[in-house]
């Protein structure tokens, strides 16, 4: 479904060029979820921004679907294929627009007909329902706007979602609902997953398999059966788990 | 642990807010006392955690309102004290971290400049001490370089050393009680083990007491000696960090349940059933002994 191979990702120019990633490259296959951690500034979400084209500076060979994307502007059917959610959804709605506008305008971009009957059935399949489609986001929850944002995502009907920390701005009994939300729609509609997390437990959750990425680069790729496992090969990947594991006593801990 | 009086006690804390369907209480009646300990405060969003940690300090800005029983600091009431009192208590004698550094350091001022403001409205003392005693503290919340930070800008440094460098400031007067507001929830995981650690120290070695409000359940139970659980403004259960896997209050344990773990995966993640009796049913607490007193099998090690 998508290829990834010697993705570089750079900001600015020589001398100030910041090379947020570097030779990244992974594949997905169609139906899979798979994840992307790592810190932040590890250029995780660069990934995700480069293969969507919200960054043009970018090389290698980014494959969606057999199609070998350029740089510059992504077409019709790029978007048709592929959709991404945002981490903050208090940011990613038009504060002036309801749900039914902002639906309504995405489907009607993506050419689609019937568009009062699809609103109605994207605002049940991210389980709204009707009460919620005239509502503007200020009276949304959270976990409410996230629906509509994954709503927006599904409008297009699309293969491929790109998740970029879709639950980290939710309180962790929201995140399960989003969570699970998320798992019935990819078995609902056969989608295939890309996200991105710095919670090596959501992704745990969520993913088949999944890629750590440190400074810019994948340091290792592997199966989360081995993750949990404690099978990885990489150290930075054991100390991410210590790390996620949470707070280990000063007694415990290496002295400063 | 000693069992001398508690360094803060708050008695049925109530802060609300006038709007125009009436007042909304965001704390409701919110009783604790603080020891030298690590209290944990946990809840979701709008539970009024960071309200209980900002009206201590009196930070609720009218036509917010704050009321209580009472509210005493070393066995002296703090609650409706004059302002010019209040900012002496607030940074001298309780401190609070916020959330997010990029916030609450000064960008237009030096790192130096921020902390030796802030030591010298509370000590008294001359500039060159005062400059001694800011690079002590960069020192001690593990600043590598504090020369080169002293002179640097917040926008020139990291969110973990924005963090730090608000610790240190807050801690240069050397207060008896640190409020931190998710101190470590901007924080990745690695800088936020620091953090913690330093906060663990000041705890141990000055006998600081020390209010930790967080949603990180996990985090919680494995940093903190007691855990106020809060929901709708109220505390609805308290209990040993240690013990918080046990909890009994369905909220607490529909929020354990809700988070995702790696050693114990499932298909679906339970979704926590919200009930309206948790507003006002009556608060949990550990069966043994007062509710309010830390269980001795909690103490610190170091005898605090």
């Amino acid at each position: 479904m998508l290829s990834v191979s010697d993705l570089n990702v750079w900001f600015g120019q020589i001398p100030d060029r910041v090379d947020a990633v570097r030779g990244a490259g992974f594949q997905v296959a169609p139906g899979e979820s798979f994840g992307l951690v790592g810190e932040s500034g590890s250029g995780k979400s660069t990934v995700l921004r480069a293969i969507a084209g919200l960054i043009p500076t970018w090389s290698g060979s980014i494959r969606v679907d057999g199609a070998d994307l350029r740089e510059g502007r992504r077409d019709r059917a790029f978007f048709k294929t592929v959709q991404m959610v945002f981490q903050d959804p208090y940011a990613s709605l038009h504060p002036r627009h309801s749900v039914d506008a902002v639906l309504a305008e995405t489907l009607r971009l993506q050419g689609m007909d019937r568009i009062d009957q699809r609103i109605v059935r994207l605002l049940d399949d991210v389980g709204l329902g009707q009460s919620f489609r005239f509502r503007y986001p200020h009276q949304l929850s959270g976990g409410q706007r996230q629906r509509v944002a994954i709503a927006r995502a599904l409008a297009a009907e699309p293969r491929l979602l790109l998740l970029d920390e879709p639950t980290s701005a939710l309180d962790v009994s929201v995140q399960a609902e989003i969570l699970n939300l998320l798992a019935d729609l990819r078995a609902e509609h056969k989608l295939t997953y890309l996200m991105v997390s710095h919670d090596l437990s959501v992704i745990g959750h969520m993913c088949d398999r999944l890629a750590v990425m440190q400074q810019g680069r994948i340091v290792e790729i592997l199966p989360v059966a081995d993750l949990r496992a404690g099978r990885s090969t990489a150290p930075y990947t054991a100390q991410l788990m210590a790390a996620s594991e949470g707070y280990r006593a000063l007694e415990a801990a290496p002295a400063p | 642990m000693t069992q001398d009086a508690p360094l803060l006690s708050v008695r049925d804390l109530r802060v609300s807010f006038p709007t125009r369907q009436g007042s909304f209480q965001a704390v409701r009646g919110v009783s604790f006392d603080l020891g030298r300990e690590r209290l944990g405060v946990v809840g979701e969003s709008g539970s009024g955690k960071s309200m209980t940690g900002r009206a201590i300090l009196g930070l609720i800005r009218p036509p917010g309102r704050i009321e209580a029983a009472s509210m005493t600091l070393e066995g002296r009431s703090i609650l409706d004290l004059p302002e010019r009192q209040m900012r002496k208590i607030r940074g001298g004698r309780i401190s609070m971290v916020m959330q997010d550094p990029k916030f609450s350091l000064n960008p237009v001022m030096t790192v130096g400049r921020q902390i030796i403001e802030a030591y010298r409205l509370h000590a008294a003392a001359p500039r060159d001490q005062a400059r001694r005693k800011a690079l002590e503290m960069l020192e001690a919340v593990q600043i590598r370089d504090p020369e080169r930070v002293m002179d640097a800008y917040p926008h020139e440094v990291s969110g973990g050393m924005g963090q730090r460098i608000m610790i240190a400031m807050m801690l240069a007067p050397g207060p008896q009680i640190l409020i931190a507001d998710e101190p470590t929830s901007a924080l990745d995981v690695s800088v936020r083990t620091e953090v913690l650690h330093i906060m663990d120290r000041l705890v141990r070695d000055r006998g600081m007491g020390l209010i930790f409000i967080s949603h990180d359940l996990n985090l919680v139970a494995q940093f903190c000696d007691r855990v106020l659980i809060m929901y709708a403004g109220r505390i609805v259960e308290t209990l040993p960090a240690r013990d918080l896997h046990q909890a009994r209050h369905p909220y607490t344990r529909g929020l354990l349940n809700s988070l995702p773990r790696l050693d114990a995966p499932v298909s679906r993640l339970p979704v926590l059933a919200r009930q309206d009796s948790w507003r006002d049913d009556d608060t949990l607490s550990p069966s043994d002994g007062d509710p309010l007193s830390p269980r001795a099998d909690t103490a610190l090690p170091g005898g605090l």
